[in-house]
């Protein structure tokens, strides 16, 4: 055994794992080398150093009796646990504790769905289940629904909905911890704690309404370490009929204000059902023309006039929104008619019909349609990215650590936030993406800058990325904007900067902590909250 | 000759049956394969695995993993539990090890 939890007797360890085994069985408790390795991050921009996080051991229940068992015996002998449910947040932390030494509850194996409910469209499932193995049982059972998934499918929608991740689909579906409705959880004393309806015993009601009686605790136990998430509810939403979307070009910088704006108030009032997405021709990734790429090459970030005039000279435009539009055909069509009127109100713009789709989409449409995570389709795609790099490389980057900052939902805003973003990608020597880089719509009214920083087996390149990350935290919370999102190495970095009077959200967070686990085993470090013992230490 | 017929008759039930339980094994490894390598190997457009394996290989073998000739099991295996560049090692709560021996045998089922 590599690693010990820290403060734990290699007799107290052993004979832990004894009894993590006659909880769980022998076969499903990973103690050798080889075995625990399974658990690292595999994206870790700390790998083979000092600091990498990395597990003890892991343990694989399948039913919440057995969850229970383990907290248990975690508590007798002190053992920190660190949950997983796919363990597949690559760019975020991937199947790695906070902390290590901890023993990871790998929850792949609880991967029953539970309920599929047509008529309520919800379902209930366990944390091993994945977005790929929810849309396959909705499509056994036949059921007229969608799931909304975020880019890679085999994460779980119970760990990707507590990490608060994001789908693709309509409003209201995508932000997936919203659209959660009823939780079980093992608490750290092994009590199981049911939220909602589901403090109900014999209740009827635990996927149709959220809030059941008394304090809605739910949140609680997103991005903590407060209970381990063993079944959750879902909304789905009812397959629509179509599906169309549209596209709208305008010419000069500053028509992303009004573009934004627009769009926004598409979303906000309840027209526009689906993501307006942002782009530019102008981008990097675009670029196949040298002079173009030499204006976007200008040290310090490319001048937004010069740009314009290139656009003007080469009739391109500056800016592009996609609007997408999901339900009735005819009421599609009405929505997408409003929305050229209100685009037209900016000088110059043209507003382009694209593709239609009505649902189901032959098994040919989903081999070949873009992104069709916009269907409620579950793929891997995403990694694609990832793999272009071998076009130009015979040993690319491994993978990515993603820095994402929650930034208004307004023109002005994201031209702040790629000037800022640009200074820092020069200070680093990172290429820059961040101008091209244009805000995710997951959210109705923030939007996301995402940022994928290089991750590599060579450490010179990892230590870039981390002190890069580290500068955009800092520049992030000069200017008001915090992450939504990071992985554990980085948590404490991003809890420090929500420092609100004295840090007190942290603070509270802490003595939650120290009332419902005073043992402390449960994700130490997680989004920044230490046990007593700990902070102590 | 009845010792003949009845050595000569186990010994093809041998066969017949090992013959059933590898098909049966590479029936279950296509299983695995369409459940966990297929979303980023199969043939189809941005599969990144498949995509990653067209630039290494150049046309020079196939980048669609089923379609291998080469593949050794024991290759399989070392590359499922270890991951290579962007992809991460599966962990037995996964792919279990019967799973793997299964799956190494369905990508091996044409070796040369």
């Amino acid at each position: 055994m590599a690693t010990l939890p820290p403060g734990v007797s290699s007799a107290d360890f052993s004979t832990a794992l004894e009894q993590f085994a006659e909880a769980v069985g022998p076969d499903w408790v990973f103690s050798s080398d080889e075995d625990v390795a399974l658990y690292r991050d595999a994206y870790s921009p700390f790998w083979g150093e000092e600091q990498e996080l990395v597990a003890s051991a892991a343990v694989s229940p399948t039913r919440v009796e057995e969850v229970q068992e383990v907290v248990r015996v975690a508590n007798q002998y002190q053992i920190p646990l660190y949950p997983i449910s796919t363990g597949k947040n690559l760019g975020y932390g991937g199947s790695a504790p906070s902390y290590s030494g901890s023993v990871v509850v790998d929850l792949k194996r609880m991967n029953r769905v539970l309920e599929i409910n047509e008529r309520n469209a919800s379902c209930l499932v366990e944390p091993g289940v994945s977005y790929f193995d929810l849309y396959r049982a909705i499509q056994d059972q036949g059921a007229k629904l969608w799931i909304d998934c975020p880019d890679p499918g085999w994460g779980s929608p119970i760990g990707n909905s507590l990490d608060h991740g994001l789908g693709y689909t309509m409003n209201g579906y995508r932000d997936h911890f919203d659209a959660h409705c009823g939780m079980e959880v093992v608490l750290a004393n092994g009590e199981v704690l049911r939220t909602g309806m589901g403090a109900l015993p014999g209740s009827k009601t635990w996927q149709e309404y959220k809030y059941g009686f008394g304090p809605h605790i739910d949140g609680m136990f997103s991005q903590s370490n407060f209970g381990i998430v063993t079944k959750m509810g879902f909304w789905l939403a009812p397959e629509p009929e179509a599906f169309r979307t549209d596209s709208v070009k305008v010419y000069k910088y500053e028509d992303l204000i009004p573009l934004m704006d627009t769009v926004s108030y598409l979303v906000n009032s309840g027209i526009m059902n689906g993501r307006g997405t942002f782009g530019s021709p102008l981008t990097r990734n675009s670029a196949k023309d040298p002079a173009l790429e030499e204006l976007l090459s200008r040290p310090g970030g490319p001048d937004p006039r010069a740009l314009e005039r290139y656009a003007a000279e080469n009739d391109v435009p500056y800016w592009t929104t996609d609007l997408r539009f999901y339900g009735l055909e005819k009421a599609n069509d009405a929505h997408a008619e409003y929305a050229r009127e209100k685009f037209s109100a900016i000088p110059g713009a043209k507003f382009e019909e694209g593709p239609r789709h009505r649902f189901p989409l032959t098994p040919e449409q989903q081999k070949t349609a873009d992104h069709i995570v916009d269907f409620g389709i579950p793929n891997m795609t995403v990694f694609s990215g990832l793999a272009m790099q071998f076009r130009t490389s015979d040993n690319p980057n491994f993978g990515d650590l993603f820095y994402a900052a929650v930034i208004p939902k307004n023109g002005e805003a994201v031209f702040e936030a790629q000037r800022v973003f640009t200074e820092v990608a020069s200070e680093f020597d990172l290429p820059l993406r961040f101008f091209s880089s244009l805000p995710s719509t997951w959210f109705p009214r923030a939007v996301v800058m995402l940022f994928s920083l290089p991750v590599s087996r060579n450490i010179e390149i990892n230590k870039k990325t981390r002190a890069a990350f580290q500068r955009l935290v800092q520049v992030s919370e000069e200017h008001g904007w915090g992450e939504y999102r990071a992985a554990p190495a980085f948590q404490d970095l991003v809890m420090n900067a929500y420092s609100f009077n004295n840090n007190v959200l942290r603070r509270f967070h802490e003595t939650v902590k120290d009332a419902i686990d005073p043992n402390g085993i449960l994700s130490p470090g997680k989004s920044g909250i230490w046990p007593k013992r700990l902070r102590d230490a | 000759m009845n010792l003949f017929k009845t050595t000569l008759f186990f010994s093809l039930s041998c066969l017949v049956n090992q013959a059933f339980a590898q098909d049966a094994m590479v029936e279950h490894g296509n299983e695995v394969y369409l459940h966990w390598c297929a979303p980023c190997h199969d043939d189809g457009p941005r599969r990144a695995g498949t995509l990653a394996l067209q630039f290494v290989y150049k046309g020079e073998r196939p980048a669609v993993l089923d379609e291998r000739t080469d593949l050794l099991p024991e290759y399989t295996k070392l590359i499922v539990r270890n991951g290579i560049s962007i992809m991460p090692p599966f962990r037995k709560t996964e792919i279990n090890d019967e799973e793997l021996d299964a799956l190494a045998a369905y990508l091996a089922r044409n070796n040369n």
